[in-house]
C-alpha cells in the first residue's frame, strides 16, 4: 500500500493563509491503514484547523469528507457539493488523490496535507516499512522474495557491499541489510546458487527513469464508439 | 598485458606489490596531492586516489590522478557507483584512459548519508560488479555496454574491493568470486586487524582457487592513537578491530610508534600467507609515515612509470 | 476556570466518589464526565472541548496493567499525547491536558489530581480563546 505521513500542522495552516472555506478530505484506503489520512485523521485535522482559526481570529469554515478512494474520478465526484462551497481543499490522501481532486475541480486550490512516501506494509501496529521499489522489472524471484532495489540502501543487485555488519546496513538507524536477509532467505529455500549469478546492469526504463509511466490494459480500453454507446 | 601499468607488471612478474593511498583535497588547488606525492615517492608501485570518500565532495579522483602522473607516479583511480551513472562512468573512463590512467578500482561507495551533503540524490545506476562488467567490455571488446563500438578501446587494469570482515561471512568468498568473474584483475581488501578472520577467508579463497585468478592485495592501516582504534572498532561499518589491538594502543607509551609497529608486524605476517600478492597501505591524514612503514617492513616497490 | 475530567467508571469516577465521601475538598471548577473506560475518549473530543472553552482537561483511568477493559488506559494515554502535540503545535501548551492513573479506592489520589490541574491552571492561565471573546 501507499504509505505517507501528515505534514506538520503549522505547515498546513501556513498553506491555508488567505483561505476561508476549507474542505478537509481523506481516503479510506491506504492512508487510512497507515493512520495518516483516514476518516478519523480527517476529523482530528479539521478540529485542529478550527482551533487554529479560533485562536488567530481567522473565521475559517472547515468541512470534512472522506472518500472511499481518492484516485478514482467516480469516488472523487462525490466531493462536488462540498467543493462548490470551498475555496481550498486540504487532502490528506496520497499525492494521487490530491491530484485527482485538482484535475476534477480545476477552480479550487488543492493543498497537500500529506507527504506521500513509499510503497510498503505494516510490520507491527504503528510501524510501516518500505518494501517495493516500483522499478517496473521485478526481481523478487532472484532474491528470495526481498526487494533489493529499495530495501538495500544502494540498490545493489549482486550481493552486499562492504558496509554490511551484524545484519545491519551501514546507514545505521537499525536498518536491516537487505542482502543479509536475501542470503538467509535463499538459504532456507535451498537456492544459494542464485547468488552466484552475475546480474547485469539493470534496465531502468520501466522505472521512474523512463518518465511518467503509463500502463494500458487493451482489453479494457473503450473506443470512441463504445464510449458513446455507454453514454 | 591488459594495460601495461606498473602495478600490472609487478604483479605479473610475481613481485610483492605495494600500493598506498592519497586522499584528494577539498580544494581547487592540487598542492596537497603534489606534497603527498613527494612524501611518498618510492613507497609504492601505484597510488590510489580516493573518489569523494565518505561522500564528501573532493577534487576528483581522475583529476588528482593526472596530477600524480605529472609528478612521475602511477595512480589507481577509484570510481564509486554512488555519484555516476553508467554513461558518466564510461565517459570518465575514456577520458581517464586518454590521460594515461590505467588502474581503476570499482567500488560501491559509502552511502551519501555519511557525508556533508546528505540531501543529495544518489545514483547507484549500477553496482560495483556491474561496473566491472562494463569496464571489461570497454577494454576487451572495445564497446560501450549497449554494444556500440568505441574508436579506441581503453587499456585498463581492473580492481575491486574485498571485505573479509563484513557479513554475512559465508558469502564473502562467493562475492569475491563474482567480482573475479565480472572482470577484476586485482583486489584490495579492507584494512586487516582481525588476522585470524582474514586467514580463514584466505583459506576459503584458496579452496575455490581464486588466489590464482586474481591478485589479492591485503589492506593495512597504521593506527595513530587509542582513540582512532576505538573509532575504527565501533564506528566504522565493515571493520573489525580485536580488543587485543585496542589494548596495545591504549597501553602504549608512544601510541604512534606502536601503531606503526603493529602495521609492520601485520605486513611481515601477510607476506607469508599464500595467495597474498601485495599490500595496500592506507594512512589517511598520516601519509608522511608511509615511507617509514615501507622501509621497516623491508618492502621494495618500484614506483616509476614508463 | 473550567476543568473537565474524563473519568472511567471503574477507577476515576469511583475514586472521585470516594474523595467526596471522605470529605476531601477539591475545586468546584472541576466538571467530571463519566465514561465506561478511559479508552473511550478520542482526540476529536479533547480538541472540541478546548474549542468550546475548557481551560484544562484531564483523563483518569485505571492503574497501568489494571485496566478493567485490558488496555483502554493505554489507548487513552496515546490519545492524550496526540492531543498534547497538537496543542503545542497550535501554541496552546500541551500541559493543559494530562493523563492520570489511579485505583478505585484512592480517593486521596483523585484529590491530588484535581489539585495538580488547578495548580497548572493558575500557572497557564485561562484558555487563550477566552481572550478572543
Amino acid at each position: 500500500m501507499i504509505i505517507g505521513e501528515q505534514k506538520p500542522l503549522q505547515e498546513i495552516c501556513a498553506m491555508l493563509e488567505g483561505h476561508q472555506r476549507i474542505l478537509v478530505t481523506g481516503c479510506r484506503s491506504c492512508v487510512a491503514i497507515c493512520l495518516a489520512g483516514g476518516e478519523k485523521e480527517v476529523g482530528i485535522l479539521a478540529e485542529s484547523l478550527r482551533l487554529h482559526s479560533d485562536l488567530r481570529g481567522r473565521d475559517w469554515e472547515v468541512t470534512e469528507f472522506t472518500t472511499e478512494r481518492q484516485c478514482e474520478k467516480e469516488w472523487v465526484r462525490e466531493l462536488s457539493d462540498l467543493v462548490a462551497k470551498s475555496d481550498a481543499v486540504v487532502s490528506i490522501a496520497c499525492g494521487v488523490g490530491a491530484q485527482t481532486i485538482q484535475a476534477l475541480f480545476p477552480e479550487v486550490r488543492v493543498l497537500p496535507g500529506l507527504n506521500t512516501s513509499n510503497m510498503g506494509a505494516p510490520e507491527e501496529p504503528g510501524v510501516f516499512m518500505e518494501k517495493c521499489g516500483g522499478c517496473g522489472d521485478c526481481v523478487l524471484h532472484l532474491t528470495g522474495g526481498i526487494c533489493p532495489i529499495v530495501r538495500c540502501a544502494k540498490g545493489m543487485l549482486n550481493g552486499p557491499c562492504g558496509g554490511s555488519q551484524n545484519g545491519k546496513c551501514e546507514i545505521g538507524h537499525d536498518t536491516p541489510c537487505a542482502w543479509e536477509e536475501i542470503y538467509h532467505s535463499l538459504e532456507r529455500l535451498g537456492r544459494l546458487d542464485l547468488l552466484e549469478e552475475l546480474i547485469p546492469p539493470k534496465n531502468w526504463l520501466p522505472s521512474r527513469s523512463g518518465g511518467p509511466r503509463r500502463i494500458v490494459r487493451p482489453e479494457a480500453v473503450l473506443t470512441r464508439e463504445e464510449k458513446e454507446m455507454r453514454g | 598485458m591488459k594495460a601495461g601499468s606498473n602495478l600490472e607488471k609487478v604483479l605479473r612478474d610475481g613481485r610483492f606489490a605495494v600500493t598506498a593511498e592519497i586522499g584528494p583535497p577539498k580544494s581547487a588547488s592540487a598542492e596537497s596531492v603534489r606534497r603527498h606525492a613527494e612524501e611518498m615517492r618510492g613507497c609504492a608501485d601505484a597510488f590510489n586516489l580516493t573518489d569523494n570518500q565518505t561522500a564528501m565532495a573532493r577534487m576528483s579522483s581522475i583529476a588528482s590522478a593526472v596530477v600524480l602522473i605529472e609528478e612521475g607516479l602511477e595512480p589507481v583511480i577509484q570510481m564509486t557507483c554512488r555519484d555516476r551513472n553508467r554513461i558518466a562512468m564510461q565517459s570518465d573512463i575514456l577520458g581517464a584512459s586518454a590521460l594515461g590512467i590505467k588502474n581503476v578500482l570499482c567500488i560501491s561507495g559509502d552511502h551519501q548519508t555519511f557525508g556533508n551533503q546528505k540531501e543529495a540524490k544518489n545514483v547507484y545506476d549500477v553496482d560495483s560488479i556491474q561496473e566491472l562488467m562494463i569496464l571489461r567490455k570497454m577494454r576487451d571488446e572495445g564497446r560501450v555496454w549497449s554494444g556500440e563500438e568505441l574508436e579506441v578501446a581503453p587499456r585498463l587494469f581492473l580492481g575491486a574491493a574485498a571485505n573479509p570482515f563484513a557479513d554475512p561471512f559465508e558469502f564473502r568468498v562467493a562475492r569475491l568470486a563474482k567480482k573475479v568473474r565480472a572482470g577484476a584483475d586485482f583486489v584490495q581488501t579492507q584494512s586487516i586487524f582481525d588476522m585470524e578472520r582474514f586467514e580463514r577467508w584466505m583459506e576459503l579463497v584458496r579452496v575455490r582457487g581464486l588466489h590464482e585468478d586474481v591478485h589479492i592485495l591485503a589492506g593495512v592501516l597504521p593506527l595513530k592513537s587509542h582513540r582512532v582504534a576505538l573509532y575504527m572498532k565501533n564506528r566504522v561499518s565493515g571493520m573489525l578491530v580485536p580488543d587485543a589491538i585496542v589494548e596495545r594502543m591504549k597501553a602504549a607509551k608512544d601510541p604512534k610508534e606502536e601503531g606503526v609497529r603493529i602495521c609492520v608486524e601485520q605486513i611481515e605476517h601477510l607476506r607469508s600467507i599464500e595467495g597474498v600478492h601485495g599490500v595496500h597501505i592506507m594512512a589517511p591524514m598520516w601519509e608522511e609515515r608511509v615511507p617509514e612503514i615501507v622501509r621497516r617492513a623491508k618492502l621494495r616497490p618500484d614506483a616509476r612509470i614508463e | 476556570m473550567k476543568i473537565i475530567g474524563y473519568v472511567c467508571s471503574h477507577a476515576g469516577y469511583a475514586a472521585a466518589d470516594l474523595a467526596g465521601e471522605e470529605r476531601l475538598q477539591y475545586s468546584p471548577d472541576i466538571i467530571l464526565i463519566r465514561l465506561p473506560c478511559a479508552g473511550r475518549i478520542d482526540v476529536v473530543h479533547l480538541l472540541k472541548a478546548f474549542r468550546e472553552g475548557a481551560d484544562m482537561l484531564f483523563v483518569a483511568g485505571c492503574l497501568e496493567g489494571n485496566c478493567h477493559h485490558h488496555y483502554g488506559n493505554h489507548e487513552a494515554r496515546k490519545r492524550v499525547d496526540q492531543a498534547k502535540s497538537i496543542l503545542d503545535a497550535l501554541g496552546m501548551d500541551g500541559r493543559r491536558i494530562e493523563m492520570f492513573y489511579l485505583a478505585s479506592n484512592q480517593g486521596w489520589k483523585f484529590k491530588e489530581i484535581a489539585d495538580e490541574m488547578m495548580r497548572r491552571a493558575s500557572e497557564l492561565g485561562p484558555n487563550p480563546l477566552e481572550a478572543k471573546g
